[in-house]
């Protein structure tokens, strides 16, 4: 019973650096890194390999000490050269100086045919010590699945409706056979659906119609529409207790790989984007590779802000710095840290905001692309505005008194309020378009640990 | 500019931790932002772009939209003066005078109120809150011309203590700081706030046959006598026709500085909804609540107060600056979106019931905001609990 969701809550940022649908060559990055700070369920990260060591693509070099099951395996083969420590000796990344050619763990071959005969037991070993366990990602909390649990559902968004994202035609060029072996996999981890949510105002990709024995349902809308947690809250909603699971397509064409080639294949491409690169498009590397490489003698200007991901819920990243794990996108835009004068009295139409009271018309231009930094643009205050939030979230689910019982922690409250079915990304655009300047992220995340802490 | 904040960059260290004048950094801060938009940049994890749009944005809109009621108020001023006092004059005399009357009570608001916010900021180390500039606006437009100054500077000192700063500042209010201010002119200087005060004087006396009553002060006191006149009628007949209806939504007539006008207040509040600031919701619902009990009580009918139009209401008093300004306030309105409609319904509905059904006070607006403002959080309650409720009900599905 394939499901039509109209959204009209949302806002869509138009930001200028497009990439163009055209994947490029670009000279391999030196290293990778496995960063355990992008995995946020993880607690106590451990290391089983040490500085000189070589591995090979796939080999385990980390796990949680609370979820030891589940192995984080290095994305090339090569010499592992720096194991990177924070403060009180926090484990910040993992870096691996690649071989030229790329050598794998090599894991069981299966023919197509072949995978629908295996046994739950026996794809989740396999999955968890080669190193695709970690794109299973579970609701709630958004952290990493534990292998123990079964989970109701599992769902799939198969587009990305932020800023700049990333075209997963172009993402995933020629890789339908790996996608439907891998749902194949994933059906036999639930009791319920195997969801795929697909862009209703897009003809569906070839990727991703050829799946079997899956839920389709449509979406369409202005972003948020493309999240998982969105798609999750109107066909099959977590309440207290239950657990769904999440992945996005690449890790579902991962996981079909691993089975049909028997490899943890961590290549990628990734589109390079914003304003600030000469010519946004994608390129090939492997996750988690260090970005210096990419961005030499692309970048218009020095004074630019690296961020992994996208604009709205990814990280800042320094020029030296790699990829986010799951990230398929670098975007790099101008950095803010300049004073205006007068800047928050000035009639102007060159700044975008959702609001009317600087956007009043913009109706007249609904193709402009916009130029932003990373400026503020205000400063930090109490809690006024109140209506906007609901504006953003298509959820029934109300974020302003979500966030008041987050900080006043009442745990009651958070759970009744909607904790379980949000994770960072879904109230992305409250904290862009918050009037007070809140790290609603932020906020999101402690609750989030809050509420994981009691259970 | 660059002049500017090289003066700023110099003096910025004096005010930072560890400078000589660090307890005033909020003064400084406020100065500076005020200015400035800060260099300031997203934090490393999280959204990396905002919103052009802020808190300081937000509330010189509001003060933008309160500009037509705040000039129409200055011109009125001068010309109920001329027209009591029978005298006659030109457009230059009555803004002249409107000026003369006007600017110091809000220059008074702004700087007593200013100089408490500055205070609050100092001791508990909290930047100075946009606020301000709103609440130091809406006070003198609620107040009438005719108001000593010391009470409007005790009014705007007490409010902002009272009804702002013992909350925690701006944002965690109960009460309308503006409305909190004339209710305790209403309640602490009656004589001054009430009665033969809506007209200035000056020194001059009131025309021969001209009496100093507001038009709500002649609706209340319209008796059902034989040969009945109608509210509207007696209206139209005082004063050579000052009260007929469009005279009354234009705002030609006596009242506080800038709550004659509907038509005015429906200016800011184009400008207040186009602009997204200020809730429709609340302001349509202030209107229907009003308009709907109107037609209510003319059915019953038991007074000539009850008889009168119910489109009357919209344009006496301060119905509308109330509810497009007052009503609409985020902090003390209701919360929740579907709360919005109850909460502005009922300020209609209040406002007129105070008005007609009770004959001890003639203006309801002030009191039904304040009311409401006290009930805005149970509306809330009701609303997010029906949200959680139906949210556990689907989990159990």
């Amino acid at each position: 019973m394939s499901q039509h969701i109209k959204l009209k809550k949302g806002f869509n940022i138009n930001l200028a650096g497009k990439p163009q649908k055209v994947v490029g060559e670009s000279d391999r990055s030196e290293t990778f890194a496995i960063k355990p700070t992008d995995f946020p369920g993880i607690i106590r990260p451990k290391v089983t390999v040490r500085e000189g060591d070589i591995v090979k693509a796939g080999t385990p070099v980390l796990f949680d000490k609370k979820m030891d099951q589940v192995m984080y395996c290095a994305p090339v083969s090569g010499e592992v050269v720096e194991i990177v420590r924070g403060e009180k000796r926090k484990l910040l990344a993992i870096k691996i100086l690649a071989d030229k050619e790329v050598v794998y763990e090599q894991h069981k071959e299966h023919s197509s045919t072949e995978i629908s005969g295996i046994s739950r037991e026996e794809a989740q070993e396999v999955m968890l010590k080669s190193g695709v366990w970690p794109q299973i990602i579970q609701r709630p909390y958004g952290i990493v699945a534990n292998p123990e649990d079964t989970p109701k559902a599992i769902f799939v968004s198969t587009f990305d409706t932020h800023p700049l994202a990333p075209d997963y035609d172009v993402l995933l060029k020629n890789q339908a056979s790996y996608f439907e072996a891998g749902v194949e996999v994933l059906k036999k981890f639930t009791s319920g659906k195997v969801n795929l949510g697909v862009n209703a105002d897009a003809e569906v990709s070839p990727i991703f119609s050829n799946a079997k024995g899956v839920q389709v349902n449509k979406f369409s809308g202005p972003h948020p529409a493309g999240n998982v947690g969105v798609h999750i809250h109107h066909i099959d909603p977590i309440g207290k207790g239950d657990l769904v699971w999440t992945i996005d397509p690449y890790g579902v064409v991962q996981l079909g790989k691993l089975f049909l080639k028997g490899v943890y294949d961590a290549s990628k491409v990734i589109a390079l984007t914003g304003s600030e690169v000469k010519e946004p498009q994608y390129y090939t590397t492997y996750q988690g590779a260090c970005i210096d490489k990419l961005v030499d003698n692309r970048i218009k200007q020095d004074h630019v802000r690296y961020i992994s991901g996208n604009v709205l819920t990814g990280e800042k990243i320094d020029k030296k710095g790699y990829l986010g794990f799951y990230h398929h996108q670098l975007t790099v835009i101008p950095e803010g840290d300049q004073y205006e004068f007068l800047g928050w009295l000035k009639p102007t139409t060159s700044k975008l905001s959702f609001h009317r009271a600087l956007g009043l018309l913009s109706f007249l231009n609904p193709k402009k692309e916009f130029v932003l930094t990373t400026n503020t643009l205000g400063e930090e205050r109490a809690f006024v505005q109140t209506g906007a939030f609901e504006k953003v979230v298509p959820m029934d689910i109300l974020p302003e008194f979500l966030l008041k019982a987050i900080m006043a922690e009442d745990y009651d409250d958070m759970e009744a309020l909607g904790i379980y079915e949000v994770v960072e990304e879904d109230l992305a655009l409250c904290e862009f378009i918050d009037v007070s300047k809140h790290d609603i992220q932020a906020i999101i995340r402690d609750g989030i640990n809050l509420i994981k802490a009691t259970t | 500019m660059k002049a500017i904040r090289d003066i700023l960059d110099k003096q910025k260290p004096l005010f930072e931790k560890g400078g000589k004048f660090e307890k005033f950094y909020y003064l400084f801060e406020a100065n500076e932002t005020f200015l400035f938009q800060p260099n300031e940049t997203t934090p490393a994890k999280g959204a990396q772009v905002r919103d052009a749009n802020n808190l300081k944005r937000l509330m010189i809109t509001v003060v933008v939209a309160m500009i037509p009621c705040l000039l129409f108020g200055i011109y009125n001023v001068g010309h109920m003066h001329f027209l009591a006092t029978g005298q006659t004059a030109d457009l230059g005399q009555k803004i002249g005078l409107g000026l003369v009357v006007v600017l110091p009570v809000v220059l008074t608001a702004y700087v007593a109120g200013g100089i408490v916010e500055v205070i609050f900021a100092v001791i508990r180390r909290h930047p100075i809150n946009e606020g301000f500039l709103v609440t130091g606006m809406l006070i003198p437009l609620i107040l009438p011309p005719t108001i000593p100054l010391w009470q409007v500077a005790l009014a705007s000192v007490f409010a902002v203590v009272i009804a702002k700063e013992v909350f925690g500042g701006t944002g965690m209010n109960v009460l309308n700081v503006a409305m909190t201010a004339r209710a305790f002119l209403y309640f602490a200087y009656p004589s001054d706030m009430s009665g033969d005060v809506w007209y200035y004087l000056g020194d001059s006396q009131y025309a021969d046959g001209f009496t100093g009553a507001t038009a709500l002060g002649l609706a209340a006191e319209t008796t059902l006598v034989d040969g009945t006149q109608e509210v509207a009628a007696t209206l139209a007949s005082t004063n050579d026709g000052l009260f007929s209806f469009w005279n009354m939504f234009v705002g030609f007539i006596p009242g506080s500085i800038g709550e004659t006008s509907t038509l005015m207040a429906l200016v800011g509040a184009i400008i207040l909804i186009a602009t997204g600031v200020g809730s429709w919701k609340i302001i349509v619902s202030v209107f229907g609540g009003a308009l709907g009990l109107g037609y209510l009580l003319t059915a019953f009918g038991a007074n000539e107060f009850m008889m009168m139009p119910a489109h009357y209401h919209w344009v006496m008093g301060g119905l509308a600056f109330g509810a497009v300004f007052m009503a609409t306030d985020p902090v003390s309105a209701a919360h929740t979106e579907s709360g919005k409609w109850v909460y502005g319904a009922l300020i209609g509905v209040i406002t007129v019931i105070i008005r007609v059904l009770n004959p001890a006070y003639p203006e309801g607006i002030m009191l039904a905001v304040l009311f409401m403002n006290v009930f805005a959080p149970l509306i809330d309650h009701i609303v997010v609990q029906s949200n959680k409720k139906r949210r556990l009900q689907r989990a159990t599905v």
